[in-house]
């Protein structure tokens, strides 16, 4: 009997004690949920490893050595995705296309973010007229048609970023000029969103409560309120390196964009219209693997949506 | 006694798309080293806005102050640019506010927030404020502070929250704390909590503080003087057993008779004061407690009448009939 008690005792100060969940293990929980966005991160984790250890196989200099005599062969043993127009072999390319096109996705996001939560959080905070001038800049750069933004400056900007070499490796100019303007298109929507946010935190009395402690405006932006508004950032940035992705295969497929003989996914299809019903697997595999990258990107981003949104309680 | 803090006629108003709103009308006031003062008044009075006013944290727009001085040590707090103001809001004026709910950042641990302040104000490395915030939390009552600063706002009750908003409001020591109404939100129990802690750290650290509410139970616990605030003026302004004892202005006493009181029968209904406030929007003219007021007189439609000095000395109430005599001032 008194053992009983004591062990009832026992479990209410130890056991039935759960920690309380924090944000990250709770959208963790509703994201596991979300099947699809679990699949697509997956496969996105294989197109990395696809791209980054499939560098491990071909040298870069393999990738871009071509043999005309070996021009638009049909995939063999040697060359199993085949050859391309002057007989380069098409899986080394997407490799190492495929690392150029996951990055400059990832660093155009980069850039995107920095100018969207720059603009939208200066124009939410100080609101008046730096809001107005900040938000008719960003009206007047959407106005714009992306596509014509980007080939217009790809074609006045080409050329003028000299290559250079990272790591041992020599990356074309284009490649680097293609990062910053994708990304200095492409950062108006996240302002608005960054704005939006902002509008409507900065009302809360946490900031009144750090503003009389004599916190300064500058980190009240960027310590207080950003890291409230940091759900909607992340999935915009997330959906944005598929686009990101996009834009890249669009002017390069225009022959604006990353000049050969660096691969990127975008190049390897310039051309390939062509060739449609002769040589198919010139498009089919880059083709096959910028759809496969979009496809789970937007997946992830759905699933870290309903992981982040703290109005679905579904756990 | 040196007065630490000397407001003279602060007048702060908003431009609304309704209109402008006359927030506040011309206050004057004085808190001296180590005192209470106690701010009292109904909704919308003007008590949050004129202490918002005197830290300049009233948003402008649609705010604007359009008149006053604020002495604080001899420095006009409204003079200050909004760099300067920042070194005075935490180490000298600290401010803890109605709904600790809302008033911590959801995103960040109490550590963080605690420690923010003690960084940015007396530029301490990050273990000297780790160690400075533990002994807050054990200050204001927290239990196993160890374990609670990397714990977030959500994972602490309402009560604990208001500690913590204490704890950051006190970490850099302020010489004045403003207090507006922070037992609101809470209830009775976790109230008395709060009103005795900020009393004992008031004692402890001589303090002085400014305390907005409109539970007249809990001034009488704590304060040494209290001011009544209506319709942005202040209407009366005395020692808290002065003001208990020989209310002058009619709308004190008014307040005073509205109070349920455990001494009295209880079958008698409450007295309500008949009428409503004056809407803010029109630009005062005369008393503001006029149509309600029972002592009444024509002077008092035309004219408004000053803040001066009542019977007993620090006694100062602003209307143009003695209500004990029926007399003119």
């Amino acid at each position: 009997m008194n053992s009983e008690v004591l062990r009832i005792a026992t479990i209410n100060a130890d056991e039935l004690e759960t920690p309380p969940l924090s944000l990250g293990q709770l959208a963790w929980r509703r994201f596991r949920r979300h099947k699809l966005a679990v699949i697509g991160a997956g496969v996105l984790l294989l197109l990395f490893l696809y791209a980054f250890a499939g560098a491990l196989f071909f040298s870069e200099s393999y990738a871009n050595h071509n043999d005309t005599s070996l021009r638009l062969d049909a995939p063999t043993y040697s060359h199993p995705f085949g050859t391309d127009t002057i007989g380069r072999d098409i899986l080394a390319r997407t490799v190492y296309g495929g690392q150029i096109s996951l990055l400059i996705g990832l660093f155009a996001v980069l850039i995107e973010t920095s100018c969207g939560i720059l603009v939208g959080a200066i124009a939410g905070y100080y609101g008046g007229l730096v809001d107005n001038i900040l938000m008719r800049i960003t009206e007047a750069m959407l106005n714009i048609p992306e596509i014509f933004l980007l080939i217009v400056m790809a074609k006045f900007l080409s050329g003028k970023i000299p290559d250079m070499t990272i790591m041992g490796r020599t990356f074309s100019g284009s490649v680097v000029l293609i990062v910053i303007i994708i990304g200095g298109t492409s950062w108006m929507y996240l302002a608005r969103i960054v704005r939006a946010e902002f509008l409507s935190l900065k009302e809360n009395d946490f900031v009144l409560a750090a503003r009389a402690t004599g916190t300064s405006n500058l980190r009240i932006i960027f310590l207080h309120i950003l890291p409230n508004s940091i759900a909607p950032i992340v999935v915009t940035a997330t959906l944005g390196v598929a686009n990101a992705i996009l834009s890249e295969a669009y002017i390069s497929f225009l022959g604006l964009g990353v000049q050969p003989p660096t691969a990127t996914w975008g190049n390897m299809l310039d051309g390939a219209n062509n060739y449609l019903d002769s040589a198919p697997w010139l498009w089919f595999f880059p083709g096959l693997l910028i759809l496969l990258t979009v496809l789970s990107i937007n997946f992830l981003g759905d699933g870290i949506r309903d992981a982040l949104d703290p109005r679905s309680r579904t756990v | 006694m040196s007065s630490l803090l000397d407001v003279m006629d602060l007048r702060t108003r908003f431009h609304t798309p309704e209109g402008t709103v006359y927030a506040v009308n011309g206050a004057s006031f004085h808190v001296d080293e180590g005192e209470t003062l106690a701010v009292v008044g109904e909704s919308g009075c003007g008590k949050s806005v004129s202490m918002l006013s005197v830290l300049q944290l009233i948003a402008v727009p649609p705010g604007e102050i359009v008149g006053g001085v604020a002495l604080y040590r001899g420095q006009d707090l409204l003079r200050k640019s909004e760099r300067e103001m920042e070194a005075i809001r935490g180490p000298e004026i600290a401010m803890i506010f109605q709904d600790p709910m809302t008033s911590l950042n959801p995103v960040l641990t109490i550590g963080r927030q605690i420690t923010e302040s003690l960084r940015t104000h007396l530029g301490m490395d990050r273990k000297t404020a780790d160690a400075r915030a533990l002994a807050l939390l054990e200050m204001v009552g927290i239990s196993d502070p160890s374990d609670r600063l990397s714990d977030y706002p959500h994972q602490f009750s309402g009560g604990m929250r208001q500690r913590v908003m204490i704890a950051m409001a006190l970490s850099c020591n302020p010489s004045l704390l403003i207090a507006d109404e922070p037992t609101t939100a809470l209830d009775v129990t976790i109230q008395s909590q709060i009103v005795e802690l900020v009393t004992r750290i008031r004692d402890q650290v001589h303090m002085a503080v400014i305390w907005i509410t409109h539970d007249l139970g809990v001034v009488a616990g704590i304060a040494d003087r209290v001011i009544v605030m209506y319709a942005g003026f202040i209407v009366e302004e005395a020692g808290v057993n002065d003001l208990y004892e020989n209310p002058c202005h009619p709308y004190t006493t008014a307040l005073l008779e509205a109070l349920p009181r455990v001494d009295r029968r209880r079958d008698r209904r409450l007295k309500s004061i008949p009428g409503a406030p004056p809407s803010l929007l029109v630009e005062p003219h005369g008393c503001p407690f006029v149509l309600r007021c029972e002592h009444a007189i024509e002077r008092c439609r035309t004219e408004n009448p000053p803040l001066t000095a009542a019977r007993q000395a620090g006694h100062n109430t602003a209307c143009w009939v003695d209500t004990k005599t029926r007399g003119q001032r």
